[in-house]
């Protein structure tokens, strides 16, 4: 427990570090570009694929469960809209990224603490904090954002995909059903749980990637924990902001 | 001028500096040695503030580095280059890109300018063409170099170098030797030197504190060593044979 507070405490003094005014704004803005290439762009490809995917699957298992005469045809594209904006962009794939993204993250930094590279970053009188996660912070939350809404509109084509090949349904009711009662409130929902989660996926691998001591075997443990941690955040924060916004 | 002064640190019940008290001069190769454990890196760390320490003072050039503030210690550290015994050479960074670093980050330069201080640092550790290199395609000995190109840069009052020779063959530790003490000469920094090896105390120790047990245990020059009757120092320095066969000579 006194462990857990310590992180905690540790955890929080690393975040008034990275919020310092920076030293120099010219390298940080650099840092911050090469992180969103790095970190966002980077994850484009895998978050095509998972969405397509998905987007395909949810169509195909609603459409399955979904065959009683008597539910109209256009629910089956309801339902996956409404799942993946509400839910399957913004928290499966931030869980995804914090697989990803977040071992990514505590490795990078963890390697950087035991090569001495943020010694020599804090003797040159740099903050290390500051230049190392300020720029990933900023990245992510720029790019996470717009992560979900690709993440969103793929898993939508992946539906309409099937809808087209399938035999329990009509394209024409796949339309009709992404475009029934739509509230523009869900994507601005889904905005709001990425922005949290996008501050998660960076932070949390930051400070386990800062505070590694040891070798090799303490980075595996690192960027573990990292991943551990920012996904179980991820789903307690994800339902304290349902809570608070949808009900 | 670096002094350090009834200098204690501990880690929890490990006392790893007991009393230490010592000047570090300009223009000198000034080396720290000592055993595995015996406390030099810690030194190091607490001379350029990455430890806090327990008691005592640090001075440089008369100023009190341990109670200055974060601005204060920036100023100094402006000063200060380290060569890291792995070099910490930035890994995502190409070699002109690390030299480049604490130029960006401090002087107000013209990219050409800055471009011009790289390139003549890296000439004047003899590494040329390797500018669009990143250091995974380096071998050990030119990472080192690149670790005191990046350290000279700002053209520092106080260059700290830890194991400088470590993991090289004898030519390159002997060249990069030399590189470190021809530059300690040129622009008359304080260089402090921590080392395991046995030929740079010979060839280079003009000043040398051998730390035994967190203890300054001995303090004297490449010749009073060889002369030195202290038990501990002659055990550490002249452990192998040849080192031994070399005394006697």
């Amino acid at each position: 427990m006194i462990t857990l507070f310590e992180n905690i405490g540790a955890y929080f003094i690393l975040l008034s570090r990275v919020f310092k005014k920076p030293d120099n704004y010219k390298l940080i803005f650099k840092q911050t570009i090469h992180e969103m290439v790095s970190l966002g762009i980077g994850s484009l490809g895998l978050i095509a694929i998972i969405s397509v995917f998905m987007g395909a699957v949810v169509t195909i298992q609603t459409a399955t469960n979904m065959n009683n005469p008597l539910l109209p045809g256009y629910l089956v594209g309801f339902a996956t809209r409404e799942s993946f904006i509400l839910e399957l962009a913004p928290t499966v794939m931030s869980l995804i990224l914090a697989g990803k993204i977040g071992s990514n993250v505590a490795s990078e930094i963890g390697t950087m603490r035991i090569s001495d590279q943020i010694d020599a970053l804090e003797i040159m009188g740099v903050n290390s904090a500051s230049y190392l996660v300020f720029p990933k912070i900023i990245a992510s939350l720029i790019f996470i954002p717009i992560i979900v809404i690709y993440s969103m509109a793929l898993g939508i084509i992946g539906g309409l995909v099937v809808s087209m090949y399938f035999d329990g349904m009509t394209l024409n009711d796949y339309i009709l059903g992404i475009r029934f009662d739509f509230k523009m409130f869900s994507i601005t929902y889904a905005l709001i749980k990425s922005v949290f989660f996008a501050f998660i996926i960076t932070s949390i691998p930051s400070y386990f990637g800062y505070y590694v001591k040891g070798g090799a075997l303490e980075i595996g443990k690192a960027s573990t924990k990292s991943v551990v941690y920012s996904s179980i955040i991820i789903l307690i924060i994800n339902y304290l902001l349902t809570q608070m916004l949808l009900v | 001028m670096i002094e350090v002064k009834n200098l204690y640190k501990s880690f929890g019940d490990n006392h790893v500096l007991q009393d230490i008290s010592v000047s570090f001069e300009p223009g000198k190769i000034n080396l720290i040695i000592g055993g595995s454990g015996s406390g030099k890196s810690v030194l190091t760390k607490c001379m350029v503030g990455l430890h806090e320490i327990d008691s005592g003072s640090i001075l440089y050039d008369g100023k009190e580095f341990t109670t200055m503030n974060f601005k204060q210690k920036k100023k100094i550290r402006k000063d200060i280059g380290m060569l890291f015994q792995a070099s910490a050479l930035f890994d995502s960074l190409t070699v002109e890109e690390n030299v480049l670093f604490p130029l960006e980050m401090y002087t107000k330069q013209t990219k050409k300018e800055m471009l011009e201080r790289v390139n003549f640092c890296l000439d004047r550790v003899n590494l040329e063409n390797a500018n669009k290199l990143y250091p995974a395609e380096l071998s050990g000995g030119m990472k080192k170099r690149v670790g005191i190109a990046r350290a000279i840069a700002l053209n520092p009052k106080y260059l700290f170098c830890d194991e400088p020779n470590s993991g090289l063959d004898p030519f390159t530790g002997i060249v990069i030797d030399q590189l470190i003490q021809e530059i300690t000469k040129e622009y008359n920094m304080t260089t402090i030197v921590i080392t395991h090896d046995m030929n740079s105390v010979m060839e280079t120790g003009e000043n040398i504190m051998f730390l035994y047990q967190g203890k300054n245990w001995w303090q004297g020059d490449n010749h009073e060593i060889v002369k030195s009757d202290n038990k501990e120092l002659s055990e550490f320095v002249f452990a192998s044979k040849i080192m031994k066969q070399f005394r006697n000579a």
